[in-house]
């Protein structure tokens, strides 16, 4: 777990990043790099700004009304707050998972089919393939692949969000957030989800946001702790985990708060 | 008071009024059609309207009832969605939005007879058309947009955000996930809308007096050519629908089986909105079936 972050290339680099909704600042002042082909966690009681951070990466936060931003964030030597950017080109290349599955009210196929489908793939062929590689990449393959034509409502809690990733995938992003991914899941599909994530780090950059510290100990190689819209502490996983350097991480990962 | 008795309470006032409502509507059902379904006959139905003598059929008036429902619905859904799409997913709340909606609202609830004269202004006098059915068509259009805008915006908001996000995030554009997830989520919302609006259309007789008028011309149903004088499919002829024919026969009628003609017309009449409701629900989830492969 102490291998050296410098080894990664950085995909986002966070400098002097403030947001405002409104008059309320929520997130200050942060500074972090993320790595490519790592998992990256973001640690922080309720309310610390974590989700609104990684909603930040993909510019998702441009809509909610008031929104407003200062500082730079670079991806792919571009500044997104600062330079015009596509978002649709953006979020083609950073997939996001939200806390509950939401896969679209049609068949599991048109749900994997659908990104590539309006990213002009069209060949039924090729579409075939797509939706078939997305879906073994999660392990979602042999469970569906005879209802392939039914409706994803059908399906549990769990395959619901492994094939919102399927989803997310389809399209071939460098990176993939996950907003509190496994909180809406049991136990059992909780593992699942973590032993995907260990998994797709050989493909893709990932950031997960989780109230939950085992998780975080578990799956992720970078940890930063954010508390009222800071970051705390930021550093490699084990270190953080087992010699936090400043108090007040200490007292959230043992339990004292939060 | 004891709360589960005030519970007994309530349930007994409520069913009792469902059952209230329900009598009615039996009612007044069973006295339409029991005094209606006589009358009707193959020959009720294929045999032009006579002016003075007995045994005149509704033929012309029945299409026209359907014909001027379908102009008026090929011009008020599109525009009926388009507009709530615009309401739900591109008007910014404030001032604007919120007088815009207060039209729609207003515009909804005009009375009928103050639409046909808006319409006789505009449609047959400004635009020297006379009596037309494309003017009957614009009339019905006036007063069921407002229904089916405000429709389609609460169907469309009722799609979960999640799904529209769900779409966002995939680098879709807002139009794609507009056309490729919240319409047909909000599809079945949208056609209930839709046979709401349809069965207004049917059952309208003020805003259609002075716009589509109440005679027909000799028709010829093999005269296809819409833009023949006698085509039934040709928009520029004068049409009267039979809930207007109801209307008429009833107060300037001078032939001797008004009774007969009036029942047989009402019959049909509300025949014909079931059999249109239930076509286009069993239409409607087929098509819902096939979007969302829901069984």
């Amino acid at each position: 777990m102490t291998e050296t972050i410098t080894e990664h290339k950085t995909v986002f680099d966070v400098k002097d990043m403030n947001l405002w909704y409104g008059n309320t600042q929520a997130l200050k002042n942060l500074n972090l790099e993320i790595p490519e082909n790592q998992v990256t966690a973001i640690i922080g009681p309720s309310g610390c700004g974590k989700s609104t951070f990684i909603k930040t990466l993909n510019l998702m936060i441009t809509r909610v009304p008031g929104v407003h931003m200062s500082g730079d964030i670079l991806f792919n030597s571009q500044n997104i707050l600062k330079d015009r950017i596509d978002l649709v080109n953006l979020r083609k290349q950073i997939g996001m998972i939200f806390q509950k599955g939401n896969p679209f009210p049609q068949s599991v196929y048109d749900n994997v089919a659908y990104g590539p489908r309006i990213h002009g793939v069209k060949k039924k062929k090729q579409l075939d393939e797509i939706v078939e590689s997305s879906l073994k990449d999660v392990a979602l393959w042999d469970e569906v692949k005879d209802r392939l034509n039914s409706s994803a409502l059908g399906l549990s809690g769990g395959q619901q969000q492994r094939l919102c990733i399927a989803r997310t995938i389809a399209t071939k992003p460098r990176v993939v957030l996950m907003d509190e991914p496994t909180s809406a899941l049991d136990p059992v599909s909780t593992l699942r989800i973590e032993q995907l994530i260990s998994e797709l780090k050989n493909q893709y950059t990932i950031v997960i946001v989780t109230h939950n510290m085992q998780q975080a100990a578990r799956i992720s190689d970078q940890t930063a702790f954010f508390l009222h819209g800071e970051i705390i502490e930021s550093t490699d996983t084990g270190s953080l985990f087992s010699v936090p350097v400043d108090r007040r991480t200490e007292d959230y990962i043992s339990g004292r708060f939060g | 008071m004891n709360s589960k008795i005030a519970d007994r309470i309530a349930t007994g006032i409520f069913t009792s009024l469902a059952l209230i409502i329900v009598a009615v509507l039996v009612a007044l059902f069973s006295f339409i059609l029991i005094r209606g379904v006589p009358q009707i006959s193959w020959e009720f139905l294929t045999t032009p309207s006579s002016t003075v003598r007995e045994g005149g059929g509704i033929r012309d008036q029945l299409f026209n009832s359907f014909y001027i429902l379908f102009i008026t619905m090929l011009i008020t859904v599109p525009l009926g969605v388009c507009g709530g799409i615009y309401m739900a997913e591109y008007a910014k709340p404030g001032k604007i939005t919120n007088f815009i909606r207060s039209c729609i609202e207003m515009l909804a609830s005009l009375p009928s007879i103050v639409v046909g004269m808006f319409g006789l202004l505009v449609f047959v006098n400004t635009t020297g058309w006379g009596y037309t059915i494309i003017g009957g068509a614009l009339a019905l259009t006036i007063f069921n947009i407002p229904v089916m805008v405000r429709v389609s915006e609460d169907a469309i908001r009722t799609v979960p955000p999640e799904q529209k996000e769900a779409g966002l995030a995939l680098g879709i554009t807002h139009w794609h996930t507009i056309k490729t997830v919240l319409i047909p989520s909000a599809f079945p919302g949208i056609l209930t809308g839709a046979i709401l609006a349809s069965g207004r259309v049917f059952g309208e007789a003020a805003a259609l007096l002075f716009t589509a008028g109440l005679s027909t011309p000799r028709l010829d149903y093999l005269d296809l050519n819409p833009f023949s004088e006698t085509s039934p499919l040709n928009i520029f002829r004068p049409a009267e629908t039979l809930a207007v024919h109801i209307w008429s026969v009833n107060t300037n009628g001078i032939m001797p089986d008004i009774r007969e003609i009036a029942n047989g017309s009402s019959a049909v009449l509300v025949l014909s909105v079931l059999v249109f409701n239930l076509l286009a629900r069993w239409l409607g989830s087929i098509v819902h079936k096939k979007v969302t492969a829901s069984k």
